[in-house]
């Protein structure tokens, strides 16, 4: 009876800090914080077999950028720098050359491209180009292609194109993408400064 | 007199440090939640390029990393300072990489396996030259979506000059 009595001991859990710490620190130096960001792209599909007849683009649909071992650019024959690509390249893509294109406001420059459906962006490097200057180049293109995609959003929806929620406004997101459908092609890189 | 000498005679009490515990669990929980594994040591060293149209890359497990950069240097009297590939843990050539590819494929589950994404995380003073035999050697392993993993720059200006 004597031994019931008594009150069973309390455990002592001074230590489970310490415990709890070592294991805050095991997480803490094994963790690694950076999400990973990037320019999403896709390649085209391996072939074996050289297409025999290239679907033909007239020339002034293609946007042609060199990006030489140097890291220069030669835009449409015409040395530019990387800060001027942008702009050139929304002047191309809206510049609605055979006026089908209703929402353009392109300066319907005949050398130019025809409608956004038709123009292309043709890019070739060096393969002494640096991965930073094409990285950049890409931006720049891309850059391009959300930037009239935005300005599009805007008249047509009155919001922002880039601040959309990719499952509620899928639809719209459709249609903007349609009205600027993104075509950058890469050639094989030249082999010149390498 | 006497009433100064009672208050000397009391200890200081211990200060309660019972909810310690749980401030530390809590720290702990938030790490173990937000936390990703380091999976590879990385032996080359990669600064990555920096970008402004980038996006998040959603779903790490359909995530395969391919890093290429000069090796770090501990590793330079062994393999030389020339941009060299690293896939999983070690140094490769280019060959591995359509082996390499594959093998991750096969790993992943039948219905992930057409998302799977191939992450480039390269130096940005590579040449395109290594980046280009990648970019091949992937068509011909038919893993077509890539992400040139990149920064978000503090200054977009920066973008533009030329030391970057």
């Amino acid at each position: 009876m004597a031994r019931n009595k008594r009150a069973i001991p309390e455990i002592n859990a001074g230590s489970m800090a310490d415990i709890a710490f070592l294991l805050l620190i095991f997480y803490l130096v094994t963790t690694t914080m950076d999400t990973d960001k990037g320019i999403n792209r896709k390649l085209p599909p391996w072939d074996e077999e050289i297409i025999e007849d290239p679907p033909i683009i007239k020339e002034r649909n293609i946007f042609t950028v060199l990006v030489n071992s140097n890291d220069q650019l030669l835009v449409e024959d015409e040395y530019i720098e990387i800060s001027q690509l942008r702009e050139k390249a929304m002047e191309f893509i809206d510049n609605n050359g055979d006026g089908s294109c209703t929402y353009c406001k392109g300066f319907k420059i005949p050398t130019s491209a025809d409608n956004p459906d038709k123009a292309v962006i043709s890019l070739q490097n060096d393969r002494g180009t640096s991965y930073g200057m094409y990285v950049k180049v890409q931006n720049e293109l891309v850059a391009a292609y959300e930037d009239l995609r935005e300005k599009y959003a805007e008249e047509e929806y009155g919001k922002s194109y880039r601040g959309m929620d990719p499952k509620e406004d899928k639809d719209i997101i459709k249609e903007i993408k349609t009205a600027y459908p993104q075509k950058i092609s890469e050639a094989e890189p030249l082999n010149i400064g390498g | 007199m006497a009433v100064i000498k009672k208050k000397k005679d009391k200890a200081l009490p211990a200060v309660n440090t019972s909810a310690l515990p749980d401030i530390v669990f809590m720290l702990l929980f938030f790490f173990m939640v937000a936390t990703v594994m380091r999976e590879v040591d990385l032996k080359v060293s990669v600064n990555k390029p920096q970008a402004t149209e980038i996006q998040k890359l959603e779903r790490k497990s359909l995530v395969t990393y391919i890093y290429a950069g000069s090796p770090r240097a501990k590793f330079q009297d062994k393999f030389g300072r020339s941009p060299r590939i690293q896939l999983n843990d070690a140094f490769a050539t280019i060959d591995d990489v359509q082996s390499f590819v594959v093998q991750e494929r096969e790993k992943k589950s039948e219905e992930d396996r057409p998302m799977m994404t191939m992450s480039i995380k390269a130096d940005k003073s590579v040449k395109m030259g290594l980046i280009s035999d990648i970019k091949l050697q992937l068509r011909k392993a038919q893993a077509l979506k890539i992400n040139y993993s990149s920064l978000q720059p503090k200054d977009v200006d920066a973008l533009y000059s030329s030391e970057n």
